[in-house]
Protein backbone atom coordinates (compact mmCIF):
# COMPACT_ATOMS: atom_id res chain seq x y z
CA UNK A 1 0.00 0.00 0.00
CA UNK A 2 2.28 2.97 -1.61
CA UNK A 3 0.78 6.57 0.18
CA UNK A 4 -0.91 8.55 -2.27
CA UNK A 5 0.62 11.90 -2.32
CA UNK A 6 -1.74 14.36 -0.46
CA UNK A 7 -3.18 15.82 -4.23
CA UNK A 8 -7.01 16.13 -4.11
CA UNK A 9 -10.00 18.03 -5.79
CA UNK A 10 -9.50 17.12 -9.15
CA UNK A 11 -10.94 19.75 -11.92
CA UNK A 12 -14.04 20.04 -12.62
CA UNK A 13 -16.06 17.59 -15.17
CA UNK A 14 -19.38 17.25 -15.90
CA UNK A 15 -21.21 14.33 -17.76
CA UNK A 16 -24.88 14.34 -18.98
CA UNK A 17 -25.91 10.78 -19.97
CA UNK A 18 -29.12 10.47 -18.49
CA UNK A 19 -31.35 12.18 -21.17
CA UNK A 20 -32.39 15.36 -19.22
CA UNK A 21 -34.53 12.65 -16.73
CA UNK A 22 -34.53 14.24 -13.11
CA UNK A 23 -34.87 11.28 -10.74
CA UNK A 24 -38.10 10.84 -8.53
CA UNK A 25 -36.33 8.64 -5.85
CA UNK A 26 -32.77 8.56 -6.73
CA UNK A 27 -31.77 10.38 -3.30
CA UNK A 28 -32.59 6.79 -1.54
CA UNK A 29 -30.10 5.36 -2.80
CA UNK A 30 -27.19 5.47 -0.52
CA UNK A 31 -23.33 6.45 -1.79
CA UNK A 32 -22.72 2.64 -0.25
CA UNK A 33 -26.45 0.64 -1.61
CA UNK A 34 -25.25 -2.63 -2.90
CA UNK A 35 -26.13 -2.92 -6.28
CA UNK A 36 -26.45 -6.52 -7.67
CA UNK A 37 -27.03 -7.31 -11.52
CA UNK A 38 -30.51 -9.44 -11.59
CA UNK A 39 -29.76 -10.11 -15.37
CA UNK A 40 -27.62 -9.77 -18.42
CA UNK A 41 -26.95 -6.79 -20.51
CA UNK A 42 -29.38 -6.58 -23.66
CA UNK A 43 -28.11 -5.82 -27.12
CA UNK A 44 -30.51 -2.95 -27.30
CA UNK A 45 -29.56 -1.26 -24.08
CA UNK A 46 -27.98 2.35 -23.57
CA UNK A 47 -24.47 1.63 -23.12
CA UNK A 48 -24.47 2.40 -19.58
CA UNK A 49 -27.09 0.35 -18.41
CA UNK A 50 -24.96 -2.15 -19.98
CA UNK A 51 -21.83 -1.05 -18.43
CA UNK A 52 -23.53 -0.88 -15.23
CA UNK A 53 -24.95 -4.19 -15.47
CA UNK A 54 -21.12 -5.88 -16.49
CA UNK A 55 -19.75 -3.94 -13.45
CA UNK A 56 -22.57 -5.97 -10.88
CA UNK A 57 -22.18 -9.51 -11.27
CA UNK A 58 -21.08 -10.07 -7.72
CA UNK A 59 -22.11 -6.80 -5.54
CA UNK A 60 -20.86 -3.26 -5.71
CA UNK A 61 -21.45 -0.20 -3.90
CA UNK A 62 -22.92 3.07 -5.76
CA UNK A 63 -19.96 4.97 -5.33
CA UNK A 64 -17.58 2.35 -6.53
CA UNK A 65 -20.13 1.95 -9.59
CA UNK A 66 -19.52 6.26 -10.12
CA UNK A 67 -15.94 6.11 -9.77
CA UNK A 68 -15.72 2.99 -12.44
CA UNK A 69 -18.21 4.30 -14.91
CA UNK A 70 -16.23 7.80 -14.31
CA UNK A 71 -19.59 9.31 -13.82
CA UNK A 72 -20.81 11.29 -10.95
CA UNK A 73 -22.74 10.22 -8.22
CA UNK A 74 -26.09 11.60 -8.73
CA UNK A 75 -26.00 10.83 -12.40
CA UNK A 76 -25.47 7.18 -11.58
CA UNK A 77 -27.93 6.80 -9.05
CA UNK A 78 -30.22 8.24 -11.86
CA UNK A 79 -29.10 5.51 -14.06
CA UNK A 80 -29.78 3.13 -11.36
CA UNK A 81 -33.42 4.04 -10.75
CA UNK A 82 -33.72 3.00 -14.34
CA UNK A 83 -32.46 -0.21 -14.23
CA UNK A 84 -34.18 -0.86 -10.47
CA UNK A 85 -37.27 -0.27 -12.36
CA UNK A 86 -37.07 -3.19 -14.66
CA UNK A 87 -35.73 -4.84 -12.17
CA UNK A 88 -32.29 -5.38 -13.83
CA UNK A 89 -30.61 -4.69 -10.33
CA UNK A 90 -31.92 -5.25 -7.01
CA UNK A 91 -30.31 -3.15 -4.12
CA UNK A 92 -29.08 -5.23 -1.04
CA UNK A 93 -28.88 -2.47 1.54
CA UNK A 94 -30.84 0.67 2.59
CA UNK A 95 -29.78 2.69 5.02
CA UNK A 96 -31.83 2.85 7.57
CA UNK A 97 -30.69 5.54 10.05
CA UNK A 98 -32.39 9.15 10.08
CA UNK A 99 -30.31 12.08 10.57
CA UNK A 100 -32.37 13.52 13.42
CA UNK A 101 -32.26 10.35 15.65
CA UNK A 102 -28.40 9.43 14.58
CA UNK A 103 -26.61 6.51 14.05
CA UNK A 104 -27.68 3.39 16.06
CA UNK A 105 -25.18 0.63 15.91
CA UNK A 106 -25.80 -2.65 17.03
CA UNK A 107 -22.95 -3.62 19.76
CA UNK A 108 -22.11 -7.08 16.79
CA UNK A 109 -21.56 -4.87 14.11
CA UNK A 110 -19.10 -2.64 15.97
CA UNK A 111 -17.47 -5.33 17.51
CA UNK A 112 -16.76 -7.15 14.02
CA UNK A 113 -15.28 -3.93 12.46
CA UNK A 114 -13.20 -3.70 15.60
CA UNK A 115 -11.77 -7.44 15.58
CA UNK A 116 -11.22 -6.47 11.27
CA UNK A 117 -9.18 -3.06 11.77
CA UNK A 118 -6.96 -5.23 14.27
CA UNK A 119 -6.40 -7.59 11.66
CA UNK A 120 -4.81 -4.87 9.37
CA UNK B 1 -0.88 -6.92 1.75
CA UNK B 2 -1.97 -10.98 2.47
CA UNK B 3 -3.92 -12.14 0.01
CA UNK B 4 -7.67 -12.87 0.41
CA UNK B 5 -8.30 -16.44 0.02
CA UNK B 6 -12.02 -15.72 -1.62
CA UNK B 7 -10.74 -13.69 -4.19
CA UNK B 8 -10.40 -16.52 -6.76
CA UNK B 9 -11.64 -14.55 -9.50
CA UNK B 10 -9.36 -12.93 -11.88
CA UNK B 11 -10.07 -9.10 -10.52
CA UNK B 12 -10.28 -6.39 -13.39
CA UNK B 13 -7.36 -4.41 -13.23
CA UNK B 14 -8.09 -1.77 -10.24
CA UNK B 15 -10.36 -3.23 -8.69
CA UNK B 16 -11.55 -6.25 -6.42
CA UNK B 17 -14.75 -7.32 -6.53
CA UNK B 18 -16.58 -7.90 -3.37
CA UNK B 19 -17.22 -11.44 -2.12
CA UNK B 20 -21.00 -12.58 -3.95
CA UNK B 21 -22.00 -12.50 0.15
CA UNK B 22 -21.82 -9.24 1.41
CA UNK B 23 -25.28 -7.88 1.86
CA UNK B 24 -24.40 -4.91 4.43
CA UNK B 25 -22.19 -1.68 3.43
CA UNK B 26 -20.87 0.33 6.64
CA UNK B 27 -19.01 3.30 6.07
CA UNK B 28 -16.83 6.32 8.33
CA UNK B 29 -15.79 9.36 6.60
CA UNK B 30 -12.60 11.21 7.24
CA UNK B 31 -12.89 15.12 6.99
CA UNK B 32 -10.46 17.44 6.84
CA UNK B 33 -9.00 20.99 4.85
CA UNK B 34 -7.06 20.51 1.64
CA UNK B 35 -4.30 18.85 1.73
CA UNK B 36 -4.35 17.60 5.63
CA UNK B 37 -3.99 13.90 4.19
CA UNK B 38 -7.28 12.70 4.11
CA UNK B 39 -6.23 10.47 0.85
CA UNK B 40 -3.19 9.42 2.19
CA UNK B 41 -4.94 7.65 4.91
CA UNK B 42 -7.57 6.13 3.16
CA UNK B 43 -4.97 4.54 0.88
CA UNK B 44 -3.32 3.46 4.05
CA UNK B 45 -5.48 1.25 5.54
CA UNK B 46 -7.75 0.39 2.28
CA UNK B 47 -7.73 -3.18 0.71
CA UNK B 48 -7.96 -1.67 -2.60
CA UNK B 49 -6.34 1.24 -4.13
CA UNK B 50 -8.09 3.87 -3.20
CA UNK B 51 -11.11 5.20 -5.92
CA UNK B 52 -11.85 8.79 -6.41
CA UNK B 53 -15.03 10.14 -8.18
CA UNK B 54 -17.18 12.96 -7.50
CA UNK B 55 -20.26 14.90 -7.34
CA UNK B 56 -22.49 17.54 -8.34
CA UNK B 57 -24.42 20.16 -7.51
CA UNK B 58 -26.10 22.84 -9.15
CA UNK B 59 -27.06 26.62 -7.82
CA UNK B 60 -30.28 25.83 -7.88
CA UNK B 61 -31.23 23.15 -5.10
CA UNK B 62 -29.82 20.51 -3.08
CA UNK B 63 -30.41 17.97 -5.96
CA UNK B 64 -29.94 17.78 -9.74
CA UNK B 65 -33.11 17.89 -10.63
CA UNK B 66 -32.96 18.54 -14.26
CA UNK B 67 -29.57 16.97 -15.67
CA UNK B 68 -30.56 18.85 -18.89
CA UNK B 69 -30.10 21.83 -17.90
CA UNK B 70 -27.50 21.05 -16.17
CA UNK B 71 -24.70 22.58 -18.07
CA UNK B 72 -26.49 26.12 -18.09
CA UNK B 73 -26.90 26.48 -14.32
CA UNK B 74 -23.57 27.36 -12.06
CA UNK B 75 -22.35 23.71 -10.51
CA UNK B 76 -20.35 22.77 -7.81
CA UNK B 77 -18.48 19.79 -8.01
CA UNK B 78 -16.85 17.87 -5.32
CA UNK B 79 -14.56 15.42 -5.89
CA UNK B 80 -13.90 12.76 -2.96
CA UNK B 81 -11.66 9.53 -2.44
CA UNK B 82 -12.87 6.20 -0.88
CA UNK B 83 -11.37 2.83 -0.18
CA UNK B 84 -12.63 -0.09 1.86
CA UNK B 85 -12.22 -3.15 4.42
CA UNK B 86 -13.95 -6.13 4.34
CA UNK B 87 -15.16 -6.57 7.91
CA UNK B 88 -16.35 -10.34 7.15
CA UNK B 89 -18.20 -12.17 4.81
CA UNK B 90 -21.50 -10.56 5.29
CA UNK B 91 -19.93 -6.73 5.64
CA UNK B 92 -17.94 -4.27 3.75
CA UNK B 93 -16.53 -0.92 5.26
CA UNK B 94 -16.31 2.21 3.08
CA UNK B 95 -14.06 5.12 4.26
CA UNK B 96 -14.41 8.09 2.49
CA UNK B 97 -12.40 10.61 2.29
CA UNK B 98 -14.11 13.78 2.00
CA UNK B 99 -13.33 17.77 1.43
CA UNK B 100 -14.41 20.08 4.61
CA UNK B 101 -15.01 22.95 3.15
CA UNK B 102 -18.23 24.38 3.96
CA UNK B 103 -18.87 24.69 -0.18
CA UNK B 104 -19.07 20.92 -0.44
CA UNK B 105 -21.90 20.49 2.42
CA UNK B 106 -23.61 18.92 -0.18
CA UNK B 107 -21.61 16.38 -0.57
CA UNK B 108 -21.28 15.82 3.24
CA UNK B 109 -25.05 14.91 3.61
CA UNK B 110 -25.32 11.83 1.68
CA UNK B 111 -21.83 10.55 3.07
CA UNK B 112 -22.68 11.49 6.79
CA UNK B 113 -26.24 10.14 6.68
CA UNK B 114 -25.83 6.28 7.56
CA UNK B 115 -22.43 6.09 8.56
CA UNK B 116 -20.83 4.98 11.56
CA UNK B 117 -19.21 7.76 12.32
CA UNK B 118 -16.34 10.27 11.27
CA UNK B 119 -12.66 11.29 11.85
CA UNK B 120 -12.12 14.86 11.72
CA UNK B 121 -8.07 14.96 10.23
CA UNK B 122 -6.64 18.42 11.60
CA UNK B 123 -3.54 19.94 10.51
CA UNK B 124 -2.47 22.66 13.49
CA UNK B 125 -1.16 24.82 10.86
CA UNK B 126 -4.60 25.59 9.69
CA UNK B 127 -6.79 24.54 12.80
CA UNK B 128 -9.62 27.08 11.29
CA UNK B 129 -10.16 24.42 8.74
CA UNK B 130 -11.71 22.09 10.84
CA UNK B 131 -14.34 24.39 12.58
CA UNK B 132 -17.08 24.34 10.05
CA UNK B 133 -16.69 20.38 9.83
CA UNK B 134 -17.04 20.32 13.50
CA UNK B 135 -20.20 22.36 13.39
CA UNK B 136 -21.95 20.34 11.36
CA UNK B 137 -20.83 17.04 13.09
CA UNK B 138 -22.21 18.01 16.26
CA UNK B 139 -24.92 19.74 14.43
CA UNK B 140 -26.10 16.29 12.37
CA UNK B 141 -25.27 14.49 15.46
CA UNK B 142 -22.72 12.35 13.71
CA UNK B 143 -20.05 10.67 16.48
CA UNK B 144 -16.94 11.45 15.84
CA UNK B 145 -13.28 11.88 17.08
CA UNK B 146 -10.52 14.58 15.93
CA UNK B 147 -7.11 13.06 14.75
CA UNK B 148 -3.91 15.47 14.49
CA UNK B 149 -2.13 14.64 11.56
CA UNK B 150 1.35 15.69 12.39
CA UNK B 151 3.83 17.67 9.96
CA UNK B 152 5.92 18.48 12.09
CA UNK B 153 6.54 20.17 15.73
CA UNK B 154 3.32 21.87 16.40
CA UNK B 155 0.73 22.64 19.76
CA UNK B 156 0.26 19.64 22.20
CA UNK B 157 -2.82 17.87 21.96
CA UNK B 158 -4.40 20.14 25.06
CA UNK B 159 -3.77 23.35 23.16
CA UNK B 160 -5.94 22.12 20.05
CA UNK B 161 -8.23 21.00 22.01
CA UNK B 162 -8.96 24.26 23.17
CA UNK B 163 -8.40 25.89 19.70
CA UNK B 164 -11.25 23.78 18.39
CA UNK B 165 -13.51 24.39 21.54
CA UNK B 166 -13.66 20.36 21.83
CA UNK B 167 -15.23 19.23 24.70
CA UNK B 168 -14.23 16.68 26.54
CA UNK B 169 -15.94 13.97 25.67
CA UNK B 170 -14.40 13.92 22.10
CA UNK B 171 -10.98 11.61 21.55
CA UNK B 172 -8.40 13.39 20.46
CA UNK B 173 -5.11 11.85 19.16
CA UNK B 174 -2.34 12.42 17.18
CA UNK B 175 -1.49 10.59 13.86
CA UNK B 176 0.82 9.85 11.16
CA UNK B 177 -1.84 9.41 8.02
CA UNK B 178 1.10 8.05 5.90
CA UNK B 179 1.30 4.69 8.20
CA UNK B 180 -1.17 1.48 8.43
CA UNK B 181 -0.82 0.70 11.62
CA UNK B 182 -1.37 4.65 12.57
CA UNK B 183 -4.68 5.12 10.62
CA UNK B 184 -5.97 1.60 11.94
CA UNK B 185 -5.86 3.47 15.68
CA UNK B 186 -7.12 6.36 14.58
CA UNK B 187 -10.04 4.27 13.38
CA UNK B 188 -10.00 1.99 16.50
CA UNK B 189 -10.57 4.98 18.71
CA UNK B 190 -13.76 6.04 16.82
CA UNK B 191 -14.90 2.45 16.98
CA UNK B 192 -14.37 2.55 20.94
CA UNK B 193 -15.88 5.88 20.92
CA UNK B 194 -19.00 4.20 19.35
CA UNK B 195 -18.96 1.77 21.28
CA UNK B 196 -18.76 3.62 24.37
CA UNK B 197 -21.52 5.81 23.35
CA UNK B 198 -23.76 2.75 22.34
CA UNK B 199 -23.68 2.27 26.22
CA UNK B 200 -24.14 5.46 27.39
CA UNK B 201 -27.36 5.56 25.31
CA UNK B 202 -28.64 2.09 26.14
CA UNK B 203 -27.91 3.10 30.20
CA UNK B 204 -29.98 6.41 29.67
CA UNK B 205 -32.87 4.68 27.43
CA UNK B 206 -32.89 2.42 31.22
CA UNK B 207 -33.03 4.95 33.20
CA UNK B 208 -35.85 7.52 32.33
Amino acid sequence: MSPEPAGEESPDRLYTVTGGRGGTDESSLDSVALIVAESEPAADMQSEHADILRLCLRPIAVVELSAELGLPVSVVRILLVDLLDTGAVTVRHHVPSTPQEGPRHDPDTLKQVLLALQRL
Amino acid sequence: MPSNASERNTPAPGRTPLAATIGNALKIVIVGGFGVGKTTMVGAVSEMRPLSTEEVMTQAGAEIDDLRGVRDKRTTTAAFDFGRITVDATRVLYLFGAPGQKRFWFLWEQLFIGSLGAVVLVDTTRVEDSWYAIDRLEHHGTPFIVAVNRFGPGPDLERVRGALDLSNDVPLLECDARRRESGRDVLITLVHHLASMERARSVLKETP
